[in-house]
């Protein structure tokens, strides 16, 4: 195979391994726009805490001597997604709820504060430095070689995609099959009514902002896993281009904000390897501009509100 | 079963209640009459505390209601079928039957989902289909058994005739009445004053946010000003 495709090959593979952080990053901004019409600008923050607690889980773990890599992986992927969820359903219940049914630009206002507020909380807890994380997972396998160029898929490459891809199977599953699930779509089409069926619909929506920390806090222990250093502002920038993904997608569809993530991840990929890195950013926002232009409602986005 | 006593209801400023009282009794179909913007639908959505009236009473089974929160009123044997249906049109026919008895247990709720589809075959036919894909008539049935899902004991409806053709309006309330001599008493909202007062035990008539009239359905559907003003003649 020429070098070119070996390249090729190889862009395609990182983008993937991007594409996956923001897809599960954008699930949280496009559930919650889906089922009370916000964007929740906070949510880039929670990741941040996400790959904090994964930080601070691995340490503790450590310290009381439990050391074998998959016992490590697997409680502080459970540690993580729990307290980072509690995060999430006190954003919720602390900026969001008691502003409910106020003007749209109210809540958004919030979100911004909420977000400034816990950079700052992370800041002052945990120092302003960047940490780093100790490389749990190394290594990777080698593929071809052409004119020197080998494809390189690390094994966290890999752990990023089979993890993204399980947990998008069993939110998937639980959206379209538990009762729950049922309710949340039911919900986002017509909070009303579902009030009107008993259902509480404030529960609901507590339980979709504890899934969108969820899987943010999966995004948050996988990042710091890949790149080994964390900081109280790598919410910000994420935040936005996984909110670049879920517009890319439709906003309020989750097989979009899947599609959206992968799409920019690839999209980012391929610029930094054949424009700059330095332009990475500029190609992704310039895609939430066209999107926005051109597809207002995205690619998987729901048409016209069906009359019934 | 149900009482309101000199209920107020405002929207913002504008009071669309103006003090109602009336009744429904156990295994009454009661009806309630009147022109557009009379205050038919707010009186119904606030005997759901949707919203929750600014004064007076609403007793439901002996129990003062009117602040309760809508989602314990519903789960309490109460029940509605708005105006224009308001099914979940992305999700199946299915998932909106299933959404009517949230809260039973899986095997609760295969009854449920039996007892709907014996008084509606059609709805077991299309079953998987999405809500938003059916007619105007099937939709409103499955409005009807979502509601039935829950088995309540009180069922309030909103124009059930709403844009239906005449041979389904028939359907309807032909379902309405059998489903009263099962034994949930119905509180039927009509724009169609003579089908409502055709099934009626009674009916009252608001005007303006107010009860003008209350009778046995047969006599208000004799009653000269009614016939002039809401039957045609």
């Amino acid at each position: 195979m020429s070098q070119f495709i070996l390249e090729f090959i190889q862009q395609i593979i990182n983008g993937l391994t991007l594409g996956s952080i923001y897809a599960l990053i954008a699930i949280g901004y496009t559930m919650v726009y889906g089922i009370i019409g916000m964007i929740n600008f906070a949510h880039g923050e929670i990741y941040m805490i996400g790959a904090y607690i994964s930080i601070v889980v691995i340490a503790a773990l450590a310290m009381i001597g439990i050391t074998a890599l998959p016992v490590v992986l697997l409680l502080t992927l459970l540690m993580t997604i729990i307290i980072t969820s509690l995060y999430g359903w006190s954003v919720e219940r602390i900026a969001y709820r008691p502003l409910r049914g106020r003007h749209r630009l109210v809540p958004l206002i919030s979100a911004i504060g909420m977000s400034i507020f816990l950079q700052n909380y992370v800041q002052i807890a945990q120092g302003a430095r960047d940490i780093a994380m100790q490389p749990l997972i190394s290594g990777g396998w080698r593929f071809g070689d052409a004119g020197g160029f080998q494809i390189y898929v690390s094994y966290m490459q890999v752990i990023i995609a089979l993890v993204t891809l399980a947990f998008m199977i069993l939110l998937s599953l639980f959206i379209l099959k538990s009762r729950v699930g049922k309710a949340s779509r039911a919900v986002a089409q017509d909070r009303e009514m579902a009030n009107l069926l008993g259902i509480d619909t404030d529960q609901i929506i507590s339980i979709t902002f504890v899934i969108g920390a969820a899987l943010a806090a999966v995004a948050g222990l996988l990042v710091g896993l890949y790149y080994g250093i964390v900081n109280a502002y790598i919410g910000f920038i994420v935040g936005l281009k996984a909110f670049t993904a879920a517009v890319l997608g439709g906003i309020g569809s989750i097989p979009g904000a899947m599609l959206g993530g992968v799409l920019l991840g690839l999209v980012e990929s391929f610029s930094s390897a054949y424009l700059s890195t330095e332009y990475k950013d500029v190609v992704a926002f310039s895609v939430l501009i066209l999107v926005l232009l051109f597809r207002p409602t995205g690619l998987m986005g729901k048409p016209e509100v069906e009359k019934v | 079963m149900l009482r309101l006593e000199e209920v107020h209801t405002h929207y913002g400023a504008i009071e669309a209640l103006k003090g109602v009282s009336l009744e429904v009794n156990q295994g009454e179909i009661v009806t309630l009459i009147g022109a557009n913007g009379a205050g038919k639908s707010t009186l119904l959505m606030t005997v759901c505390s949707n919203p929750a009236p600014t004064s007076g009473t609403i007793t439901y089974k002996g129990k003062a209601v009117e602040q309760q929160l809508t989602a314990k009123t519903m789960r309490s044997g109460v029940a509605i079928v708005p105006e224009g249906r308001r099914l979940f049109a992305s999700l199946s026919v299915l998932e909106n039957l299933q959404l009517g008895a949230f809260f039973a247990s899986t095997e609760e709720m295969e009854n449920d989902l039996a007892y709907v589809f014996d008084h509606f075959p059609i709805l077991q036919e299309r079953q998987f289909q999405r809500a938003g894909t059916l007619s105007g008539g099937e939709q409103q049935m499955v409005a009807f058994g979502r509601a039935l899902m829950s088995r309540p004991q009180l069922l309030l409806m909103d124009e059930p005739s709403l844009g239906l053709a005449p041979l389904i309006i028939s359907q309807i309330f032909s379902m309405i009445k059998k489903i009263r001599d099962e034994g949930v008493t119905i509180f039927l909202v009509e724009q169609n004053a003579h089908r409502a007062l055709a099934i009626a035990d009674r009916g009252y008539v608001l005007e303006n946010g107010r009860i003008v009239l209350s009778a046995s359905g047969s006599d208000l559907l004799h009653n000269s000003e009614i016939k002039r003003s809401y039957l045609g003649g």
